[in-house]
């Protein structure tokens, strides 16, 4: 073994450790018997027994799971309407202002997007009547207006990227444009829309900070009970729920990854033998 | 009585004949680029008609016209007598073959094929059938249960063509269609593609960069360049007797000397090329004013190389031998003059050369002539 292997090998098991060693000692910690995170008082599993106990904890589970999953329902619906306006509609009027106004959120700290949307609620209630009380609807319609742009931005690549020979294939065989949006686009477009779900799904799952902002009494978001209850100290029932969500990401990115491979795999077996064919029929 | 000729293969000279195709004063701006500048064009029911021309040069950009994905900026288009300037694509009677053959990824062979059908709501026992005649006809009957990417080029290839086909349209349009297949399946599929055309009796425009595709396919092919046609004709009129420089050498090679005209006859002209200190006699083509600064034009082939000088008389040149390349078939020279200018001879192996041995070899002084007949003067 050389100097360099050596080198190499140090630099890769640093580079893990300091990718893993927290998310170990999360997961250690949440087997931790004693009451005091630190403190090492033997293996037990009494504190997922709490966490499942804990009313709280589930009230904000389910609530984060209701609004990321209508978060990710809606902002995919906007946001493959914004790519396909972005990428298949040429110079239409105002397409500047609504790219910038797509790409804001991205940019935007988040800070400002939850002020703006909490003065936004707040106003609104007070000349129309609604949002009476800011709660689940105002974070899912806050979730939308960012996780929208992302979206897009995926969808938007996606079709940039796709020829457009395709579409235009379909045209020329006799469908209209709106048949060549059901038959051609949205289908090839699956994959993005997919994507884009995900990952809208998950930036709702994961915001704290915009939700704080627009949320009002008694909806408390998973972040944000998760938040609250560290900012008093470390506790072990939370380590254990962090647990939990580390084990379901792991098993969800597996699943996935065996999938993308699989497929990759039937593919290449599939070109293959297309040109084995290819050899034998002379064409 | 004089007998009335026969036009049924060559409609374009029947002055009765009315086009199918109609392309009148079309233009196509896209902002300041003119990527089709004032063309006209008729093209005749049943013709197999190229479009050759470089990269840029507005063939693809006509073709989408034709299609209706563009809009011209100014003109108009008709088929079969019917205004189609602004009818959109998918209310056309003409299907276009991509260059990237365009099939639906997400569909079986079968489902690409009858896609186009189902469109027009034809019963379902009716395109069933009309999509296994089509598949039979291009081979693919085995295949029509797979998707695109299980298919080799050649495969692919045949189910756009069948895709395209299939709804039987007044006009099919094929955009390098066989650009994407290696040499041996491109032979091939050029027959193939003109039997099916004979049998279907569709009229077909072909864009092609290749000009031996175009000389092997058309019936008539119009040259185009910087947006318009430089020349339209037959593959030997195009080959034979271009009009200008840009044609001759954009269709095979060819030797091209510069001179003037020094005597303007009823059935010949002279020209004087100062520079290679030579003569050149046409015995054919038009009436030229004496001194008009003209080029000569010769195709390797037609020129003959010999060692031993030929009998006094225009159309000669002596050179030196600096490339000899030997392709089985025929060879080719490559000739230095002593104006150092380089001439290309094309010569085909008609005898077995012994061992090592060619008749005319490197840096050998060799004497170039052609017949009076074979080589044309341009003005341009």
């Amino acid at each position: 073994m050389g100097k360099r292997t050596t080198f190499q090998f140090s630099v890769l098991c640093f580079g893990m450790a300091f990718l893993y060693v927290p998310m170990v000692l999360l997961i250690v910690y949440s087997f931790n018997y004693s009451k005091i995170v630190p403190v090492w008082g033997g293996w037990s599993t009494r504190w997922y027994t709490v966490l499942f106990e804990s009313e709280e904890v589930w009230a904000a589970l389910t609530l984060s799971l209701k609004i990321a999953l209508m978060n990710a329902t809606f902002a995919t619906l906007l946001g493959v309407l914004a790519g396909i306006a972005l990428a298949r509609f040429g110079r239409f009027r105002g397409r500047t202002l609504f790219t910038g106004m797509i790409s804001a959120p991205l940019v935007m700290p988040e800070v400002i997007t939850g002020l703006s949307l909490l003065l936004l609620f707040i106003t609104l209630g007070d000349l129309i009547g609604w949002p009476g009380e800011r709660g689940i609807t105002t974070i899912t319609i806050a979730h939308i207006t960012f996780s929208m742009a992302y979206v897009t931005v995926i969808i938007q690549s996606r079709l940039t990227g796709m020829a457009q020979d395709l579409e235009e294939a379909a045209m020329d065989l006799g469908s209209k444009p709106f048949r060549v949006l059901t038959d051609i686009t949205l289908p090839l477009l699956a994959p993005g829309m997919l994507a884009g779900w995900l990952l809208a799904f998950t930036l709702s799952l994961d915001d704290l900070v915009i939700a704080s902002f627009v949320s009002g009494p008694g909806a408390n978001t998973l972040p944000m009970l998760i938040y609250s209850r560290v900012r008093l100290g470390l506790r072990p029932d939370i380590n254990a729920l962090a647990t939990i969500i580390i084990v379901v990401v792991a098993i969800g990115v597996c699943i996935a990854g065996w999938l993308l491979f699989r497929q990759q795999r039937q593919r290449e077996r599939d070109m293959q033998m297309a040109a084995t064919e290819n050899l034998k029929t002379g064409y | 009585m004089a007998q009335q000729p026969d036009y049924s293969d060559r409609p374009w000279l029947d002055p009765n004949a009315t086009p199918f195709i109609r392309v009148q004063a079309i233009t196509k701006k896209f902002g300041p680029f003119t990527a089709v500048d004032n063309v006209d064009l008729d093209i005749y029911r049943g013709e197999l008609f190229c479009l050759l021309g470089g990269s840029g040069c507005g063939k693809t950009t006509l073709l989408r016209i034709l299609a209706g994905f563009e809009t011209p900026t100014i003109g108009t288009i008709s088929i079969d007598g019917a205004d189609m300037t602004s009818v959109p694509p998918y209310e056309r009677p003409v299907n276009m073959m991509f260059q990237s053959y365009a099939l639906f990824p997400h569909m079986t062979v079968e489902r690409n094929v009858a896609y186009g059908l189902e469109r027009d709501g034809i019963a379902k026992a009716e395109i069933a059938a009309q999509v296994n005649d089509m598949l039979s006809m291009v081979e693919l009957t085995p295949f029509a249960k797979r998707k695109p990417h299980q298919l080799s080029g050649g495969q692919r290839q045949r189910v756009a063509l069948a895709r395209a086909l299939v709804k039987r349209p007044k006009v099919l349009l094929l955009d390098e269609p066989l650009g994407a297949l290696d040499k041996r399946l491109r032979e091939q599929t050029q027959y193939e593609l003109m039997n099916i055309q004979d049998r279907l009796g569709i009229t077909f425009v072909v864009v092609t960069h290749d000009q031996e595709e175009a000389m092997t396919l058309s019936t008539r092919i119009a040259v185009m360049d910087v947006g318009r046609f430089v020349q339209i004709g037959t593959p030997t009129e195009i080959y034979e007797f271009p009009e200008t420089r840009f044609v001759a050498d954009f269709i095979g090679s060819t030797n091209m000397f510069e001179g003037r005209i020094t005597e303007n006859g009823a059935d010949h002209v002279r020209v004087r090329a100062e520079e290679y200190e030579a003569d050149f006699y046409i015995d054919h083509g038009m009436s030229i004013k004496e001194g008009t600064k003209v080029w000569v034009a010769v195709r390797p082939e037609k020129v003959e190389i010999s060692k031993t000088a030929p009998p006094f008389g225009p159309n000669q040149l002596k050179g030196v031998v600096r490339d000899v390349g030997y392709l089985g078939n025929f060879s080719t020279y490559r000739v230095q003059l002593s104006n150092t200018r380089i001439v290309a001879v094309t010569h085909p192996n008609q005898r077995r050369p012994a061992r090592g041995e060619h008749e005319v070899d490197w840096d050998d002084e060799v004497h170039l002539s052609w017949a009076a007949s074979s080589a044309v003067v341009l003005t341009k």
